[in-house]
Formats: structure tokens, C-alpha cells, sequence
């Protein structure tokens, strides 16, 4: 007989849609006892449009010629000594931070679809979960054995499973992904595949990776780009989740914006750390941190916005207030570091004259006026031998559990202080956003293992700052503090020395 | 200048991770499989608990009655990464994609004789949903299982299990002249044809187990035994003289993933076992319950297909022995 | 206000021809170059053509080979055997 030929559509259809079938010896909802507490109505499964359309075969196929050559790379990184060939020193810090609070959570992502494609009731969803799973499990295998031979030569990075459960900053973005992981599956598709990989993922990956490629990070940039390949694929199931849900049912509307209103803010408040690694970390300086949101949100998510427009759906709630914040967050962070780089897995410093000038253009509105006066402070307080630590522990707010350093929008000189009673207790906040998550799920929220909490309470090692620092691995004295100083510090430069000599 | 930098040399301050040297001491270069997935998964301190089991963490030891000193003693002889696995599966997939153009070129399935071929419909492409419901309970173990070690690669399994529903889905297709038809046919066949209704409620049974080891040993060490051998060893000899050659060729992925997935999980319940006699109680008494409902299941498969089922003890004795090697007591 | 369809590509040798289709298939392109990639942006849509890759690599290309060269996109995906289609409009 002669075979007709089938295209993409079809053969994806034929190959994976009909796999799954209706129970009759155990009833569906035992089967999918999680697909319906949340509210989510969903009238025809089959009615999802599946975002590119892979069947095993390619998926195995293309992923295969991927990890062939990004293996090929970290090898050739490995068997130069790449990572002595980055910008300068203190780039590596970059990669400390992306070890450290990024890695783990493409481990929660990989665990979390896999819940997802186990308990979303349509085939389509399913398997597009599963094999995002499988993904994530890629990105943080290919992340540790890139970030494996910085590990080699450099402090900061051999604690960093025990480091993401413990330290007080790490708690930011160990938090975030708890919450979506906590939720149900459809919040968990919102939260992750739609807010954080279709929204602000490129904030994410794309300057960090840009960055390492401009700063001599060819390991880096390629294990980034690479994951980026998986990640095009993972913003189409989340956009396709959004407008599946809501062309569902007109029930879902307000359920889902309340999510992305949530998600969104969540996420922003975590690239904070992202926000100050452009700005303050690269030591060539790829783009600045509001630049980068221009671009990739308020271009392209305004673009997104306005397509959603048609289901009701309206952008996230405070994104005006994010905005103005991009003029504010990295260097208010940074500031949050310097204070604390004592209790930090990471070096910090204060910005060059040019660095400082770049920030000067690169923020005509804000730099000069609020933060290059502190900058210059501090330097002179670092002359005078009388660097500026912050010994007291903040106070975190209960959402975001950031230190509690954030300004009030439009005054950038009053710290912005929000609260919120909940069963006798008052819970802090950071910001509106913060207060309107916790208000939305007090039962939730107030569960927040805060760091600083924990350490008055004598969960974290003992009562005093080098216990804390015990409890957390810290190598004191080598992962922690300035840059200027560091063992890290010396190895470079001896490196650069006997290069210099050899090359005569 | 160039051979001169390279006689630079740079020792390195530390050779891996805290977490792997604290294992394996701290002079030892640890391995990609060991980086990769060591102490990979978060343990303590987790903010809040989930919306939809607030009785455990997300990760949580207590989802199974099977209780491990280490979780990460539970290592995949295969030492599986993502890199490698996918590798190792393109590699195989390779080699179907060459078959089925082999097959195809020469109509070999034109061969297949009218009553085999309905057989290969009503009976053998069903295994599409046998093994869907595979891929659910491996992907269900990855979501709940505890340890790297073992979660990832149950969601390799699950994978598997995605990828051979659609190389029987294939065959099916080269089968019908891809229009579905005999996809549909092998549907219902799975939803209402007698010979496959205690196997269905076998499967669907397994969807609910809760204790993710339970459902470890009923589908990785069980049932994809079972289904399997009955599959890709009894009708396939019965297919060769009706002109099943063809089939075996199709099939082959199965035979080669058969071979390797036994190496995982016998390494995996024999070192659960040996851990303690509770544990080798618990799961010596899945096993038996198991086996003994996966044995009925395939028998009215096997009478259908071969006339009677008296094939299907050999299936049970070849998998007491092996049980009985992995320190099982059946 | 005109909503942007992107893509971004690897900037490496295998992405390059496509790189190149797309410039040549989409009038009003914009182009801005990072480092280590290559951000493609046009108003309403971008289309990449099987046909227009394959004329500048001179073998059969499947528009699913995109999986090893993409960084980032933005606008609905539509894919199959001959485009891949990214855009804001609706049918």
C-alpha cells in the first residue's frame, strides 16, 4: 500500500496524542488527584495546541548533537586552564552567584515538571512537561561540569548544595522555587513556564551569557546559549499554557492574573541579583541592567501583553512600579553586598572611576545623585582604614526575603517599610507587591523559613557570626569578603605574572 | 610561544565539590555522573509546604515505607548523566531509523501473514499504552522519589518508555499506510477486547500506587519485565514463522533497552534490599504481589496470541530466579 | 503600538545561513549584534523558510534543526514541514 505522507502535525498527533486514555478501573480524578483544587476549569484537553511538535526521536537526536559539542568545549576549556583566560578576576564572582542561587534551581525546575507531566490530565501538557523536565536535568548537570573547573582554582563555589539550603541571600531564590513547587500544577505551569521562562528568563540568561561570551567565558556562554536552545522551547509551552487557560474557561481569568501578577513579581524581585551582576559584577559590561529590562520587558513583554489583551488578560500588577525600580535595583543590591560581604560566598568591591562613569550614563536619572555619593564614601572610609561593614542582621522581608533595603517608589531616599497582621503576628514587607503576595496567601507565606528568623531562634550553628558562617561552610576568609586581598585574588595575579614572564 | 604557556602548569586548590569529597575524600577527582548528580537534590530547610500533600515536604523520605541510611547509595551502574544517556539513546534510535527505511524500502511488512498481522494490531500495538502508563509511574517516581540517584534516571525510564510507545506506534503506522486506523483499532482493543482487560486494570492500578517504591518494583522491576518478555520474546517466536521477521527488526530497540534498563534497576533493589530486612521484607512482598497479578495479566495476551498460556510460566520461573539473585525472598 | 516579533540566534557558523535566510526573507529586519549572539527583530512576524535555508546550505534541512541554534524568541510560534513562523497577528 501506499503510504501518504505525513507532515509535522500529523505525525506528532499520531505518535503522541491517543497514548492516553480514559480510566474506567480507577476513576480519573484518582488518577489526577491534583489537576482540580486549584479552581482551574478545563473543558476539552484535546483543544491544547502543542508548541513544537518532538517526538523522542528527534528530541534524542538533537539533544545528543548539543551535549556532543558542549562537552567538546568544556573539555578544550578544561585542557587550556580557560578560566585563567576570563576578562579579570573578578568576573569569576559572576559564576559564583549563578552556582549558587541559579543552578539549583533548574534542579527544582527538572523535579517540578516532572510533577507536572505526571499530573496534567492532557497528553499534550504532559509530554511537553516531561520533556522540559528532562531538559532542566540537563541544565544543571551541564552547569556543574562547566562550573566544575572554576571549582578547580577558585574559592566560593565547593559548598554550593549546602550553601543553597542555608545562607540568608540564597534563601531569595531557594524560596521562590519552593513556592511554585508547592503549588498546584496549573500555578506551577503559570509561575514557571509562563512568568519566569516566557517573561523574564532572557533577563536572565541572555546577559548573563552575553556577558560571559564578552568577558573570555567560552565554557559559560556555551553551556548558557545551548541551554537557551531548550529554553525557546520552553517559552512556547508557557505562553501556550497561558492562552490554553484561559480560552478554557472565562472562570480561569481571574485565577490566572492573580498568578501572573504574583509570578511576575517574584521573579523580578529575584533577578535583582541578576540586575546587580550586570551592572556591578562583569568587568567588561555588556549591557546595563535597564537597558536590559527595556528590551526585554517592556519591548517584548509589552508585545505579549498586548496580544493577551484579547482574553482580558492586563500586565502584571507594580510592572510600572518595576520599572522605575530598574533605575534602583542593581545598585541598591550591591550596596546590600558590600555591608554584608563578610556573610557573602563571594567577593565584592567598590566600582572603579570608570566603572562609576559608565553607571553615570548608563543611569543619568539616579547614579550621581544617590549612589556614587555612598561609593564615594565608603572608598574614603576604605582609605582610612575604616572599610564599612554592617554587623547588625537585617530584617527580611517575609516574601521576597531580601534585607529590607529597598526605597519607596518615587523617593529613593526613604527606605520602604509594608506590614501585614496575620494570627497575632506582624509580618514585613518590602514592597506592595510583597504585601499583596503574603495578604493573598497568609497561611502560605507565614510558613517562610527566614534566615535571619532562624539565626535568633539558634537554628543556624550558634548565636554569633562566625558560628553562622561554620553552620554555613563557609571558608572564612577565602570565599567571603573583598576581592582585593582574596586568595582568589593571588592566584590571578601570580598567573598573570608568569604569564607576562613567559611571553618575555 | 604557544608551547611554552603550556608547560605552565597550575595546580589545581581542590579537586570537587565539598558534598562528593565529603563521600568520597578530598584527593580524588569525582566523576561527571558523580557531579552530576550527588547530593543533587535540596534537603533541608524548605519554606512551604505543598499546596496539594501538606502531610509531606516536596522532598520528603516518608513517601516510602522503604527507608534508606544514604538515598545516593542507590547509584545507576550505567553511570547516566544526561549527556550520555542521550547519547547513548540517539545512538539506538539510529539504528531504528535504518530498520524501518529497510523495511519500509521492501514492503517487508506486505509479508506479514493476514491472521499475524491482525495479532500485530490487536496485541502488539496496544503495548503503546502499556507502555504510556510506564511512562507516567517512571515520571510519577522522578516527581516523588528521594535522591538524584534514583529520580533521574526514572525520568530517563520515563522517556524510554515515550520513546518505544512510538516506535509501536510507527509500526502501527507502516502497518496502515499511516493513516491511524490500526492505531484505533489496537485502541480499542486495549479499552474493551477481553484479552486485554486484567492488564489495563493492572496498569491503571499501578497509577495509584503512593508509595513511589511500591511503584519502583511494580513497574521498573515487574511489569516492564513481564510485558516485555512477553512481547519481545514469546511473540516474537511465534511471529517468525508468519512472517514477523520484519517486527523483530522494528523491535530491536526494545531487546537492546531490555538488557541495559535490568542492569539499573536489579543494582537498585538489590542494594535497597540488602539495606535491611525490613526493607528486603517490603519489597520481596511487592515483588511477589506483583509478579503474581503481571503473570495473570499477560496469560489471556498469550492464549490469544499463541493459543495458550502455558509460555508465560517460563516468564514467572526466569524472573523467581532472578528476584532470588537480587536477595528477594519470594 | 507595533508589537515586535524576535529571535535570537548563536552567532556560530551553523546558525549563520539561517541567520542569512531571514535577512533575506524579511523586509524591514533589524539587526543588533551581542556578543556571542545575534538578536533579529521585525514589526508583526518573522518567517523562516526551509526552501531559503537550503538554498544556502546545500542539503535537505528539517526547520526542527532550529532546536540546536536558537537563544530566545518572541511572538506565536507556528512550525511545519516547510516554515517556522513567529507572530503577533491572528488568523
Amino acid at each position: 500500500m501506499a503510504a501518504k505522507k505525513l507532515g509535522l502535525k500529523q505525525r506528532y498527533a499520531l505518535m503522541t496524542r491517543g497514548l492516553d486514555w480514559e480510566t474506567t478501573y480507577q476513576p480519573m480524578d484518582e488518577v489526577f488527584p491534583f489537576d482540580k483544587f486549584e479552581g482551574i476549569k478545563i473543558t476539552d484537553w484535546s483543544k491544547w495546541e502543542d508548541p513544537f511538535r518532538l517526538t523522542m526521536d528527534n528530541y534524542w537526536k538533537f539533544q545528543a548533537e548539543k551535549e556532543r559539542k558542549l562537552y567538546a568545549v568544556l573539555d578544550s576549556f578544561a585542557q587550556n586552564n580557560g578560566q585563567m583566560g576570563v576578562s579579570d578576576a573578578k568576573y569569576v564572582n559572576a559564576i559564583k552567584l549563578f552556582l549558587t542561587g541559579v543552578s539549583p534551581l533548574e534542579y527544582q525546575a527538572h523535579r517540578g515538571f516532572a510533577h507536572a507531566g505526571r499530573h496534567l490530565r492532557g497528553v499534550g501538557p504532559r509530554v511537553a512537561a516531561q520533556m522540559q523536565s528532562l531538559d532542566e536535568l540537563r541544565h544543571v548537570q551541564t552547569q556543574v561540569h562547566t562550573i566544575s573547573q572554576y571549582n578547580k582554582y577558585f574559592d566560593g563555589f565547593a559548598e554550593f548544595r549546602h550553601m543553597h539550603d542555608r545562607v540568608w541571600y540564597l534563601s531569595v531564590p531557594k524560596s521562590f522555587f519552593d513556592d511554585a513547587r508547592s503549588a498546584g500544577p496549573f500555578e506551577y505551569m503559570v509561575a514557571i513556564g509562563f512568568a519566569f521562562e516566557y517573561v523574564l528568563t532572557n533577563l536572565l540568561f541572555v546577559p548573563f551569557m552575553s556577558g560571559a561570551a564578552y568577558n573570555g567565558d567560552m565554557a559559560t556562554v556555551t553551556f548558557g546559549f545551548s541551554a537557551q536552545s531548550d529554553e525557546s522551547r520552553h517559552m512556547t509551552l508557557g505562553i501556550e499554557v497561558i492562552k490554553f487557560l484561559l480560552e478554557q474557561h472565562p472562570d480561569n481569568l481571574p485565577i490566572v492574573q492573580k498568578w501572573v501578577d504574583k509570578w511576575f513579581w517574584r521573579g523580578h524581585r529575584v533577578l535583582g541579583l541578576v540586575a546587580m551582576m550586570m551592572d556591578y559584577m562583569l568587568p567588561k559590561k555588556v549591557m546595563s541592567w535597564k537597558e536590559a529590562w527595556e528590551i526585554y520587558f517592556t519591548e517584548a513583554g509589552g508585545a505579549l501583553f498586548q496580544d493577551l489583551e484579547r482574553y482580558g488578560l492586563r500586565v502584571p500588577k507594580y510592572a510600572d512600579v518595576a520599572t522605575a525600580e530598574a533605575e534602583h535595583m542593581s545598585h541598591q543590591n550591591w550596596s546590600i553586598f558590600y555591608q554584608y560581604t563578610h556573610a557573602a560566598g563571594f567577593h565584592t568591591w567598590l566600582p572603579s572611576d570608570e566603572e562609576m562613569d559608565w553607571l553615570s550614563e548608563k543611569y543619568p536619572n539616579t547614579f550621581d545623585k544617590y549612589y556614587r555619593p555612598r561609593y564615594e564614601m565608603w572608598r574614603e572610609m576604605e582609605k582610612d582604614g575604616k572599610r564599612f561593614y554592617n554587623n547588625a542582621l537585617p530584617q527580611l522581608c517575609t516574601t521576597c526575603q531580601i534585607p529590607m533595603g529597598y526605597t519607596e517608589p518615587g523617593d529613593p531616599t526613604t527606605i520602604a517599610f509594608r506590614s501585614s497582621e496575620y494570627k497575632g503576628d506582624r509580618y514585613h514587607f518590602c514592597s506592595d507587591g510583597c504585601k499583596d503576595i503574603f495578604d493573598n496567601e497568609p497561611e502560605k507565606f507565614s510558613q517562610s523559613w527566614l534566615p535571619v528568623h532562624q539565626i535568633f531562634q539558634g537554628n543556624c550553628g550558634g548565636a554569633t557570626v562566625p558560628d553562622v558562617l561554620a553552620w554555613y561552610n563557609m571558608n572564612v576568609g577565602a570565599d567571603n569578603m573583598d576581592q582585593a586581598g582574596s586568595p582568589d585574588q593571588k592566584i590571578w595575579d601570580a598567573w598573570k605574572t608568569k604569564q607576562e614572564k613567559v611571553a618575555g | 610561544m604557544t608551547v611554552e604557556l603550556r608547560t605552565m602548569s597550575l595546580e589545581p586548590r581542590r579537586h570537587t565539590f565539598g558534598h562528593i569529597a565529603r563521600r568520597k575524600g578530598a584527593d580524588v577527582p569525582a566523576s561527571r555522573y558523580e557531579e552530576g548528580t550527588l547530593d543533587l537534590q535540596a534537603t533541608d530547610n524548605f519554606h512551604y509546604k505543598p499546596l496539594w500533600e501538606p502531610e509531606y515536604w516536596v522532598y520528603d523520605t516518608r513517601k516510602t515505607a522503604v527507608v534508606m541510611k544514604d538515598w545516593y547509595d542507590l547509584k545507576d551502574p550505567r553511570q547516566y548523566y544526561y549527556a550520555t544517556y542521550n547519547i547513548a539513546r540517539a545512538n539506538m534510535q539510529q539504528a531504528v531509523e535504518r530498520t524501518f527505511s529497510f523495511v519500509e524500502k521492501r514492503a517487508m511488512l506486505d509479508g506479514l501473514d493476514a491472521d499475524w498481522r491482525e495479532k500485530i494490531i490487536d496485541t502488539l500495538l496496544p503495548m503503546r499504552h502499556v507502555a504510556w502508563g510506564a511512562n507516567m509511574n517512571m515520571t510519577n517516581i522522578c516527581d516523588r522519589g528521594y535522591g538524584t540517584a534514583v529520580t533521574a534516571p526514572s525520568q530517563f525510564a520515563a522517556m524510554d518508555h515515550l520513546g518505544m510507545a512510538q516506535i509501536i506506534s510507527r509500526i502501527g503506522l507502516a502497518l496502515d499506510g499511516n493513516s491511524g486506523e490500526s492505531l484505533d483499532t489496537a485502541k480499542t482493543a486495549w479499552m474493551d477486547a477481553p484479552h486485554w482487560q486484567d492488564m489495563r486494570h493492572m496498569v491503571e492500578d499501578t497509577l495509584v500506587v503512593k508509595d513511589w517504591f511500591e511503584q519502583y518494583v511494580a513497574q521498573a522491576l515487574v511489569i516492564d519485565a513481564v510485558t516485555h518478555a512477553f512481547a519481545f520474546d514469546i511473540m516474537d517466536s511465534a511471529g517468525q514463522t508468519k512472517g514477523g521477521a520484519p517486527i523483530s527488526m522494528m523491535t530491536e530497540f526494545m531487546v537492546e533497552w531490555r538488557a541495559e534498563q535490568t542492569r539499573w534497576v536489579d543494582a537498585v533493589i538489590k542494594t535497597a534490599a540488602a539495606e535491611s530486612d525490613a526493607n528486603r521484607a517490603l519489597i520481596s512482598g511487592w515483588a511477589k504481589g506483583w509478579l503474581s497479578r503481571a503473570v495473570d495479566a499477560v496469560k489471556p495476551l498469550c492464549a490469544h496470541v499463541v493459543g495458550d498460556a502455558s509460555a508465560v510460566s517460563s516468564i514467572e520461573a526466569e524472573l523467581s530466579a532472578r528476584f532470588a539473585k537480587l536477595g528477594l525472598a519470594l | 503600538m507595533v508589537q515586535i516579533a524576535s529571535i535570537t540566534f548563536q552567532n556560530t557558523d551553523e546558525a549563520r545561513p539561517i541567520i542569512e535566510a531571514v535577512k533575506a526573507d524579511n523586509p524591514g529586519l533589524r539587526v543588533m549584534d551581542m556578543p556571542g549572539a545575534v538578536k533579529l527583530d521585525r514589526d508583526d512576524s518573522i518567517v523562516i523558510r526551509r526552501e531559503s535555508v537550503e538554498e544556502r546550505i546545500g542539503r535537505d534541512w528539517d526547520p526542527q534543526e532550529l532546536h540546536l541554534v536558537l537563544v530566545s524568541m518572541a511572538g506565536n510560534v507556528d512550525e511545519d514541514d516547510d516554515t517556522f513562523t513567529l507572530s503577533w497577528s491572528h488568523a
